[in-house]
Parts: structure tokens; C-alpha cells; sequence
């Protein structure tokens, strides 16, 4: 079994109504379902979730760390991108 | 009332049972074959050991209620588990077989939760409000343990032809304690009378399909008819009449509270 790993997946959990699901970490499992499980089993032990999300790790393509100062760093002086600089009437909160 | 002495048997069993199981399993924590799985095990034996403290904790208020053990001996829930002898233990044959290797383990589990989960789904509409309310809040925890073995029977059954021939041996092992799970002890009959315990033949043709169903789906071929008669070597559990196996577990479970009785820590 050690010498033949399963698949990694990575785990989303939703951990409530309205919320998003967010990266939650990692595991091994055969397939889809038994992720599904063993994310249940290892990841929502203590009431963090009610919805669970799987991707298979290899699914997943990352941006290159080398290539983060030319992807990231030109956003930094752009400030007006931000909708700062609207009028909002006091009633509307969490904006 | 004519039916208390069997009511605190029966709660016993349903308490003895979940213990002991879950006291096998948690056997495995720290040497499963993955992380996952480990961690998968050990929360079923963590379910298990729940079930117990509540059926047990109930069955410490009807004993001491009833006033048949001495006063001042207040019978606790930690009492009934760590100090009573392998005879008093009504927990069926299946629950205290040693756990062999996964394929054995993941087998037992099977049968086990297949049978608590007919039971437990009865049970919710017991006439005594304790038992119900318990089994209603076990009944979640075991759809998902037969869920959870389920699945790892098909996947070892038709799996490689090692997982198969592994399956097969736990097979040949633990069919002969399947019959006892339908068996009533004496105490259960006049509890059926009552409303307050379930007839167990009306379980085991639910409990066939479903193991049918899934050594289908596993290639695995079904033994038949469960073994086991009323009375017979492989019936006794329930009413106190162990195999070798229970004794070492007691020996593990208990050797702390025996050898510094009312260790807390």
C-alpha cells in the first residue's frame, strides 16, 4: 500500500448556509467518494462544515511563484481600481 | 414491574455491545493502513463508546432505582464498564472477535452495523422514551458506519485478487457469529410483549438483503442462511457465555480501574 500511493485531492468546505467553501487541506483517497469521506472523517469532526467539495490535486494548475512580481506586484499603485470613491448611504453595511 | 430486571439486561446489551466494538476498533488508532482511514476507524469507535456511556448511564439509573445492589454502592456508568466480570457482559460473539486484518475488521464492522442499524431503526419507536431517544440519535451515526463499511467491502471483495482472498478468510471466520445477532436472549422476549425491545426475526430478512446486496456488488458469494441456533456454542453472548477473546479485552480495558480502583485523571 506505502509503495502506491493514492491521489491527493484537495478539500473545500462550506461551513455554513451562504457561505463559501474554502480550502480546507489535503488528503489521499482511491477515489471521489471515499475523498468525500475521508474529508468528512478528518476534516468536519467537530461541526466545521456542512457541504464538501473535492478536486483531484492534479486538476489544479497554480500560478508560478517565479512569475509573481510581474503577475502581482502592477496592481499595487492602482488604487482607484478599489470602489472607494462612491457616495454610500449609511444604511448599506458590510460593502 | 414484572419486565424492570429485563429492560436493565437488554439496555445492558445494547451498552455492552457498542463497547465492546468500539473498544476493538479504537484497537486500531494509531495503526491504520492509511491516515485517513485511521482517522475513519477511530471516529466510529469514538460513535461506539458514545452509544455505550448513554445506554450505560441509563442503566446505572434503573439499577439503582431498582434497589437490588446494597446501599451506598451507587452504580455508576464506569462501574457497569470497568467492573463487572466477562460473565455479566451480554455484548453478542461478533463484537469481541480480535481484529485480524483489515479485510476482518471492515467485515465485522459490516455485520455489526448492518444489524445495529435494523435494531436502532426499530428501536426508535420503542415504547420506553430512553431507548428511543437514544437509538434516534444513534441511528445517524450508524447509517454512515454501514455506509462506510459498505463500501470497503465492495472495494476489497472486488478489488485485487489478495484484497478478495482476504475477504473470502474473513469471510470463512466471522459467518458462524452472524446467527446470534437474530437469536433473542431470554430477557428480550418479554420485552418484544412490551413494545419495548424488537423482535429480532423480523430484522434478519432486511439484514440478508442488504448483505446480499452488497457481496453482490463485491463478488462475493453469499454463505446462506445465518448459522447459529438458540442455545447453541455460537449463541451464548448475549446471555453471558463469551468466547476466549472478551477476556483479554477486559484484562486491556479494565487492568487501571482494577489495579487503582477510582483512578481519575
Amino acid at each position: 500500500m506505502s509503495e502506491q500511493q493514492w491521489p491527493l485531492w484537495e478539500i473545500f468546505i462550506r461551513s455554513k448556509q451562504g457561505l463559501d467553501h474554502k480550502h480546507a487541506g489535503s488528503l489521499h483517497a482511491a477515489d471521489a467518494q471515499m475523498a468525500i469521506e475521508n474529508a468528512r472523517d478528518v476534516y468536519t469532526r467537530r461541526m466545521e462544515g456542512i457541504s464538501i467539495w473535492v478536486v483531484e490535486s492534479r486538476h489544479i494548475h497554480a500560478s508560478n511563484p517565479d512569475e509573481a512580481s510581474s503577475f502581482f506586484d502592477p496592481a499595487n499603485d492602482k488604487v482607484y481600481r478599489h470602489p472607494t470613491f462612491y457616495d454610500l448611504p449609511d444604511e448599506l453595511k458590510y460593502m | 414491574m414484572a419486565y424492570q430486571q429485563a429492560l436493565i439486561d437488554f439496555t445492558l446489551q445494547l451498552a455492552d455491545n457498542a463497547l465492546i466494538l468500539g473498544h476493538r476498533n479504537s484497537e486500531w488508532t494509531g495503526h491504520g493502513p492509511v491516515l485517513e482511514q485511521d482517522i475513519a476507524l477511530s471516529n466510529i469507535a469514538l460513535d461506539l463508546v458514545g452509544q455505550a456511556r448513554y445506554f450505560y448511564q441509563y442503566a446505572a439509573r434503573l439499577i439503582n432505582r431498582s434497589g437490588q445492589e446494597a446501599p451506598g454502592a451507587d452504580i455508576t456508568e464506569d462501574s457497569l464498564a470497568y467492573l463487572r466480570d466477562g460473565w455479566d457482559f451480554r455484548n453478542c460473539l461478533l463484537a469481541e472477535q480480535t481484529n485480524g486484518d483489515w479485510a476482518k475488521t471492515i467485515l465485522r464492522q459490516f455485520f455489526f452495523s448492518a444489524a445495529q442499524y435494523y435494531l436502532y431503526e426499530g428501536l426508535r419507536y420503542s415504547k420506553d422514551a430512553e431507548l428511543a431517544a437514544i437509538s434516534e440519535k444513534a441511528f445517524k451515526e450508524v447509517i454512515y458506519h454501514l455506509r462506510w463499511s459498505s463500501e470497503w467491502v465492495i472495494r476489497l471483495g472486488d478489488g485485487t485478487a489478495e484484497s478478495r482472498a482476504r475477504m473470502e478468510t474473513a469471510l470463512g471466520d466471522l459467518w458462524k457469529f452472524t446467527g446470534e445477532l437474530f437469536i433473542p436472549a431470554a430477557y428480550e422476549e418479554p420485552l418484544v410483549l412490551e413494545g419495548i425491545a424488537v423482535e429480532l426475526s423480523s430484522l434478519q430478512p432486511k439484514w440478508e438483503v442488504k448483505v446480499r446486496e452488497i457481496f453482490s456488488e463485491a463478488g462475493l458469494s453469499y454463505p446462506g442462511a445465518p448459522a447459529g441456533k438458540k442455545g447453541g456454542l455460537l449463541a451464548g453472548g448475549k446471555e453471558g457465555r463469551h468466547t476466549e477473546q472478551l477476556g483479554y479485552i477486559l484484562a486491556e480495558m479494565q487492568f487501571l480501574q482494577r489495579a487503582y480502583p477510582g483512578c481519575e485523571w
